[in-house]
């Protein structure tokens, strides 16, 4: 019989068992040590608080451009203003007449499904808040028969399943990017020409995070130039595939956290300055 | 021999504070019929090893003690338990590393079924290899050799320094805490290896259908713990998962690609069950079923 012949063989139906008992103490006994339940309670504190923010800082509408003070800044959950709410706050744009509540509500959605369909940020609130599982080697909600859910489908099943939309919010995260590019750019206007005030620097920052936080996507990493089975043929997309991407990649759930930060104080010092509350400092 | 200078110098580096005189090691003894954790405790001689201590307390105390290793250095994949509860190399865990103040337990890996003492079944893991299609290249060139520049094969490299420790496959919560999946899950390490053939710049096979359907890539939810644990620091979840993940979608949930192999009359995706026909379980018919949890007669 030759090797090929043997290899392929006839066929042999047969059945691998796996499974029976397991060594160790059960597995709802945890063996760490170290304090394993303070990264999932950070990052649920975390992301709560974003999401209280972000629905106070939306029905708010109101002080969400400070023109009125004489500084250019839109806050980025404001961003792009289109409705008509924008105008009579004394933004130019605007004009959706039609659209009676918070414009902030319009325009989150967009990113707002970035992020919840992000990998990491799934990563992070299938740990804090599915606890599946909520720390490495602990057993997760839904262990064997005896956690809150029988039955693991992970990814597979609506609504999970639809994370696999990644890709299209990130096409329109680029144009969010954009958008708050040129508001930081705008940032830098003063009524008498150029300057550079303490709220411009935050306008900058975020900007910068956001791009780094959009351009280091695994879905836009793939799309970038991962997705090809040979790099050497497509010498642009492997330079911007290894240098961009996988570099910022790399720091994906860094930036995550940055930017999200940056949204926020951004917004805060838009609504400080905009009510008059506090007084923007003028640099130059 | 860095390493070796390191370890003369306590940690905490102060000459003050001399090592603590023994260790006591919390040792799982058991089998399928039940066990319990025993501690041993021996004399503490600086610079070992897990290993080191447990195959001392073997030649000491316990010479029935099972113990499964080889190589001693990282590289065989043969002494993964969980150590103080995280999953780890024994040959490449430090004592200095650990808290000596305090028993330090070594159970085997809790997502096998266990042999006995610290070794445990892992035959599940092989079964899972022989469902997956090995490389395919398309023809030679015409002088007969394959050729393929580095840059593309870079990106799989970093698969191939895998030892197959399967701690990332003991980790992972979709068959260590729901063991239902294990008939149709592949686990992080064989996505590793579809990412490592699927990546390949030679291979001519689409086992992306493969990878969903009947692999269970769709049941990893991305929460890194096979990255966390592996000895090899392969990044796992960011270069192998995510980019399979992300290869599935284009072969079944993005519209716009969908569209673009329809217009351009590009092939679409191999089915599932024509790909697992090249493998060895798919010839053989061979299918993974599971054993009950308890052992026949209840536990002991
Ligand atoms: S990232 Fe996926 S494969 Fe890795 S341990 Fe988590 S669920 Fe399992
Ligand atoms: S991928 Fe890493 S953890 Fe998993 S078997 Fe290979 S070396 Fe071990
Ligand atoms: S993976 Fe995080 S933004 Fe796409
Ligand atoms: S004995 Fe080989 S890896 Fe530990």
């Amino acid at each position: 019989m030759s090797l090929a012949q043997h290899l392929e063989g006839p066929a042999r139906p047969a059945t691998v068992r796996v499974g029976g008992p397991r060594g160790g103490p059960p597995l709802s006994t945890v063996l760490r040590r170290d304090n394993w339940r303070l990264q999932p309670v950070l990052v649920a504190l975390g992301l709560l608080g974003f999401v209280a923010y972000v629905v106070w800082a939306a029905n708010r509408n109101g002080a969400f451009y400070a023109g009125s003070v004489g500084r250019d800044y839109l806050s980025p959950l404001y961003s792009p203003c289109i409705t008509h709410s924008c105008i009579s706050s004394g933004y130019v744009w605007g004009g959706w007449s039609w659209w009676r509540v918070s414009p902030a509500w319009l325009i989150l959605i967009f990113p707002g499904a970035f992020r919840a369909t992000c990998y990491y940020y799934r990563k992070a609130y299938y740990r804090s808040f599915w606890l599946s599982p909520p720390a490495c080697a602990v057993a997760d909600a839904g262990s064997t028969g005896s956690g809150l859910r029988q039955h693991y489908s992970g990814e597979t099943r609506f609504p999970l399943l639809w994370n696999n939309i990644h890709r299209y919010t990130w096409y329109f995260a680029l144009i969010f990017a954009g958008i708050l590019t040129w508001d930081a750019i705008a940032a830098f206007r003063f009524p008498n020409g150029i300057g550079l005030g303490v709220g411009t620097i935050l306008f900058v920052l975020n900007a910068i995070f956001i791009w780094a936080y959009t351009l280091g996507c695994h879905a836009g990493r793939h799309l970038c130039g991962g997705n090809l089975k040979r790099l050497s043929q497509a010498p642009i997309r492997r330079w911007w595939w290894k240098n961009v991407s996988s570099q910022l990649n790399a720091h994906h759930q860094l930036y995550a956290w940055l930017s999200l930060f940056s949204i926020i104080v951004t917004d805060l010092y838009t609504w400080l300055v905009a009510s008059g509350t506090i007084h923007d400092p003028r640099i130059f | 021999m860095a390493t070796l200078v390191q370890e003369a110098v306590p940690a905490g580096g102060a000459a003050t504070s001399s090592p603590a005189e023994t260790v006591t090691l919390r040792l799982w003894r058991g089998d399928a019929r039940g066990g319990e954790f025993r501690d041993y405790t021996v004399e503490n001689l600086g610079g070992e090893v897990v290993l080191d201590v447990v195959h001392r307390i073997q030649a000491e105390q316990a010479p029935d003690l099972a113990v499964r290793w080889n190589c001693k250095a990282g590289k065989c994949g043969s002494c993964s338990a969980e150590i103080n509860g995280k999953p780890r190399l024994m040959c490449m865990t430090r004592m200095s590393s650990l808290d000596v103040s305090e028993p330090i337990t070594v159970s085997p890996m809790r997502g096998n079924p266990i042999i006995r003492d610290l070794v445990t079944d892992v035959s599940y893991h092989f079964a899972v290899a022989r469902r997956i299609p090995g490389f395919h290249p398309g023809p030679p060139e015409p002088d007969g050799t394959y050729r393929m520049s580095q840059v593309d094969v870079d990106r799989v490299q970093e698969f191939r320094k895998c030892i197959e420790c399967f701690l990332c496959q003991n980790v992972c919560h979709v068959i260590r805490d729901h063991e239902d999946n294990k008939p149709a899950y592949a686990g992080p390490r064989f996505f590793v290896r579809l990412a490592e053939l699927e990546l390949h710049p030679l291979d001519t096979l689409d086992r992306r259908e493969l990878a969903a359907k009947e692999l269970g890539i769709g049941l990893c939810n991305i929460t890194k713990c096979c990255t966390e644990v592996c000895p090899e620091d392969i990044h796992i979840t960011d270069n192998a998962i995510i980019p399979m993940k992300e290869r599935v979608v284009d072969a079944r949930y993005d519209p716009i690609a969908w569209l673009g192999r329809k217009i351009l009359r590009r092939p679409a995706p191999t089915p599932a069950a024509e790909v697992a026909s090249l493998t060895p379980a798919g010839r053989s018919g061979e299918v993974i079923s599971i054993e009950p949890r308890t052992p026949p007669g209840g536990p002991a």
